[in-house]
């Protein structure tokens, strides 16, 4: 018999977050009020955060399956085969939240709980990457949180020793009371030793190892399913504090479990902690769990079973082993110096039943928290955010072109990000072939003469200019980038930041974005594999733009054959690849430029055919294999400018320089130079070999158009006619560039 | 010849060590855990890098007392090879094994970048065969590497032939803006009195493959391995 001493109102479930009418279906499907621990858990269970229960509907859209897909979304982390009996599992998450309430262990913690996913499926975790966006640089608090977010991403990967190899870093003033910190990670396993979190098995035991319980992050999954005001700072409470000592012995300490044989299901305790990972795990076997909560570890006293179900503390993990051999488990983990204790059993009643101190403290369907929970359609109205006129019309063509570029080279958005990604271990492991700061990260596969190619990509403005084009022009983005190393786009992962889903115009930037990417991905045959929605992203009702960031990893068949995006020998030939049916360049959509120049913002996000898109993504991997492309970068914000400057800045000691014409074509001169198109990859390559790669490009149904060479020393652009726009020498370039970031660091 | 890599909780680079000596030196290794007591027929061993005991109270200041250690200095007082990587090194200042202490980088912030290093002695297994003067390239990735001692041990470091490599520019000179953490003298790496124990911030294992960048680290193990077996 249930204990009902404590028995929940109405009232209290509106204090946990649930709508009357959630509270209405509960009492109905317990045919009872629940007691204040079961609203706990329902609470915890119907979140957003943990039930999707606003994006299930729409994240159906996405095409997850593909021959070489092994476990596509729904476990831990996704996992796709690469040969040779090696697979990768990987996943993106968000800590956009904590991360702006405590931004050194938000962030740690972020990257704490994504390294579980991964070596949860039997993986050990090789590369982890950080997409970052802060408020205006100038905002009084954007210094605070930079250090403090990039101090806890080193703080807590360099510790675990998983390199941070990659990632990009925006700065916008939609961020300003909403920063993001989403963070991917990839890990290697064998192909035929995947381990997932189902309880199966009717009798075996239920064990809690990692970290005693504290009073940490009580409904932190709950704070992560609001939106923030002016008191956001008031939750700091509900924040983790991260322990990446004690997670690093429970990942060595998971993983030679895992090769004991003794594992049946497996998952750590994020969000929600001990609650959704045992409704999970319990869920997708279709079993139940008996929980016996006196035998869960706790480093505090006196703790009630509500707080235990309910902490977020970290470096935890639930698994279910074979009944009889406990004892193994136990003898790895007192190895490790790691707490284990067997909290409960395998049940076949489909109820998640809790005992504490004698009594039985909980009595739920399994179902009513899993499948059965609450999802929305929410209502969409398609709302225009920014202004339809392209402001680029309005500004004058500037006199000093060359001053324009220096000033979006010193901006924190395209200078330098070393400062930042020094202070993170990016070559522990011995697989890391270029430091950060790429297109994307390419990691050795040790044994093989493999490399994983891996980004993450995301533009907001365009997903606030038009949110369909903007989730196909995001996942494009994210495997131009993988194609511009030479390697084949594999899968995607991502996370999808929105704002407040209960306004319609904030739901249907959502509905749309989705179809946007699910059409990309379909055309492009990239699966979705794992993927994690973070809404409320707002302050004072005011959302942020719609970010989905997508991580993607695709693979390098020969590690020879591999491209960087720097300028490698003076005197190359440099040219575009583009659409066979369309100008080299864009004459419009120079949206980074004009914002940087006069803070406007409007107009159309660039068009994309996703025919032409996979041409030249396909053009420029041919380049690369046949061993005629020297450098490859694509056109992303900023246009051909900023691309151009980058491949000379990451010259051998940013040496090399250029001198290029703009191709004869209509529009204006700074419409050319930082119009932002998809579908664009400059390379250089040897001038004896322009008409043999000529060849393969139009072969692969895309153009190839010379603009100009790789010279020694200075940065030049010429107007068709030979007129001079930019003439600068390369330290000055190099310069601008180094220093972008002095403000906000 | 036989090689040992300690294993300490929270030690990262240990497979990197392991994986150094095993696929690109080509010589046997094992590694060993810091509750054993005995260190095997190991002719050479390693402290390796990473955040043993998280670097919690100080980098080191725990894995001393492991109980492998008794072993580690037993071999370190018989004259044979100990190398102690980044917080390899650490273990070995606060366990007595090497003089001074590291101390928070300058800048308060971990670091992780490629610097050039100047080889000040031959004199140990390690730099046998690397010249007096030479450069070399490694990788470094540390928040506490700033080197310190009293000016006394300072004196007997350089009097004794102690410091083994400095911190430089491309061009192999030794100046501030070279110093990546603050170290007194751009000290990367000193070895004891006998020569036998050497301690550096620098991570050898990283570079020992031209696919990363170089091999230069690699000279420090085969300056060992060349060392052993012809002694």
């Amino acid at each position: 018999m249930i204990t009902t001493d404590v028995l929940a109102t109405e009232e209290m479930a509106l204090d946990h977050g649930l709508s009357p009418d959630e509270w209405k279906k509960i009492t109905e499907t317990l045919g009872r009020k629940p007691n204040v621990m079961e609203l706990g858990v329902f609470s915890a269970m119907w979140n957003e955060h943990c039930s999707y229960k606003s994006s299930r509907i729409h994240l159906k859209k996405f095409p997850t399956q593909s021959p070489h897909v092994l476990q596509g979304p729904g476990e831990n982390a996704g996992v796709v085969a690469l040969g040779e009996g090696m697979a990768v599992a990987f996943k993106m998450e968000s800590h956009n939240h904590p991360s702006f309430i405590e931004p050194y262990q938000g962030a740690a913690t972020g990257v704490g709980g994504i390294l579980r996913d991964i070596f949860t499926m039997g993986a050990r975790p090789i590369a982890l990457l950080d997409s970052l966006r802060f408020g205006a640089p100038e905002h009084p608090r954007t210094p605070y949180l930079v250090g403090g977010v990039v101090g806890g991403i080193a703080g807590y990967g360099n510790c675990i020793g998983v390199p941070t190899v990659g990632g990009e870093t925006k700065f916008h003033p939609c961020y300003n009371g909403n920063i993001l910190v989403n963070v991917m990670c990839a890990g290697i396993m064998r192909s035929d030793a995947i381990f997932r979190g189902t309880a199966s098995g009717v009798g075996n035991p239920v064990i809690y190892v990692g970290a005693p319980t504290g009073r940490d992050g009580i409904h932190g999954a709950s704070m992560a399913s609001a939106g923030f005001d002016d008191s956001a700072l008031e939750k700091r409470p509900t924040v983790q504090v991260g322990d990446p000592f004690r997670e690093k012995l429970l990942l060595e300490a998971c993983l030679e479990l895992m090769k004991c044989g003794a594992v049946v299901g497996i998952q750590d305790m994020g969000a929600a902690g001990l609650t959704s990972s045992s409704v999970e795990m319990a869920g997708r076997a279709g079993t139940g769990l008996l929980l016996r909560l006196d035998a869960v570890p706790c480093r505090e006293e006196e703790m009630t079973p509500y707080e235990m179900m309910l902490s977020e503390s970290q470096e935890r993990m639930l698994l279910v082993a074979e009944k009889g051999r406990e004892s193994e488990v136990r003898e790895i983990f007192e190895r490790w110096d790691l707490p284990m204790s067997v909290v409960g059993e395998v049940t076949g009643d489909g109820r998640l039943r809790a005992t504490f101190g004698g009594d039985e403290v909980a009595d739920l369907p399994v179902s009513s928290l899993t499948d059965d929970a609450p999802t929305y359609d929410r209502p969409r109205e398609p709302e225009r955010g920014l202004p339809p006129d392209d402001p680029l019309f309005k500004l004058p063509e500037p006199e000093d072109m060359g001053s324009t570029l220096l000033k979006m080279l010193g901006h924190p958005n395209h200078g330098d990000k070393k400062p930042m990604w020094r202070q993170y271990d990016y070559n522990v492991r011995t697989n890391t072939l270029t430091p950060p700061g790429g297109d994307a990260a390419i990691i050795r596969l040790k044994g093989t003469n493999k490399a994983l190619a891996l980004t993450t990509d995301g533009n907001a403005r365009y997903g606030m200019l038009d949110p369909y084009k903007g989730g196909m022009l995001a996942v494009a983005e994210a495997a131009r980038n993988i194609c511009c190393l030479g390697a084949r786009p594999l899968a995607i992962t991502n996370c999808l930041n929105f704002g407040n889903p209960e306004r319609p115009a904030v739901m249907a930037q959502f509905s749309l974005s989705i179809e946007g990417m699910a059409q990309a991905c379909r055309f492009l045959d990239l699966p979705v594999v794992s993927g994690n929605v973070s809404f409320y992203n707002e302050t004072n009702q005011v959302d942020i733009y719609p970010t989905p960031i997508i991580g993607m990893v695709g693979l390098l068949d020969d590690i020879q054959k591999r491209s960087g995006h720097g300028f490698v020998s003076e005197n190359d030939a440099i040219a575009l690849i583009h659409p066979k049916d369309e100008a080299p360049l864009p004459k419009t959509c120079a949206h980074e430029y004009v914002w940087l120049e006069t803070g406007q913002e409007g107009g159309d996000a660039p068009p994309i055919s996703l025919d032409a898109e996979k041409a030249v993504q396909t053009a420029c991997r041919r380049g690369i294999d046949m061993g005629l492309v020297h450098s490859a970068h694509d056109l992303s914000e900023g246009g051909l400018g900023i691309s151009l400057a980058e491949s000379t800045i990451a010259s051998p000691n940013s040496r090399f320089g250029a001198e290029v014409w703009l191709p004869e074509q209509e529009g204006r001169l700074d419409g050319l130079l930082y119009g932002e198109a998809a579908s664009r990859i400059l390379v250089s390559v040897s001038p004896h070999a322009v008409d043999a790669l000529h060849e393969a490009v139009q072969s692969c149904g895309a153009e190839l158009t010379r603009i100009g060479r790789v010279q020694e020393g200075a940065f030049v652009v010429k107007t068709p006619d030979n007129a001079p726009l930019i003439d600068l020498a390369m330290p000055h370039i190099v310069a601008a560039w180094s220093g972008a970031l002095s403000e906000v660091m | 010849m036989h090689f040992a890599v300690i294993v300490f909780p929270g030690s990262n680079c240990d497979h990197d060590c392991y994986h150094a000596i095993k696929d690109v030196l080509k010589q046997p290794v094992r590694f060993v855990w810091h509750k054993e007591t005995s260190l095997g027929d190991a002719e050479v061993v390693i402290l390796p890098g990473g955040f043993s005991y998280g670097d919690y109270l100080r980098a080191g200041a725990i894995s001393r007392f492991s109980p492998i250690m008794k072993a580690v200095s037993m071999h370190a007082r018989d004259g044979r090879p100990l190398l102690g990587i980044c917080n390899g090194f650490q273990c070995l200042t606060e366990s007595g094994l090497l003089p001074g202490a590291l101390r928070r980088n300058e800048s308060l912030r971990f670091v992780c970048d490629d610097v050039w290093l100047k080889c000040e002695t031959s004199r140990t297994p390690f730099t046998c065969n690397i010249e007096p003067e030479e450069t070399l390239k490694m990788t470094i990735a540390h928040g506490e590497g700033n080197y310190f001692c009293d000016s006394e041990t300072l004196a007997e470091l350089e009097d004794n032939d102690q410091i083994v490599f400095r911190y430089t520019d491309a061009n192999g000179n030794v100046n501030a803006q070279a110093n990546p953490n603050g170290s007194m003298e751009n000290i990367a790496g000193i070895c004891n009195l006998q020569g036998n124990v050497v301690g550096l911030m620098p991570h050898p294992e990283r570079s020992c493959d031209p696919l990363l960048g170089g091999e230069d680290g690699l000279r420090m193990f085969t300056s060992v391995m060349q060392m052993v077996i012809s002694s």
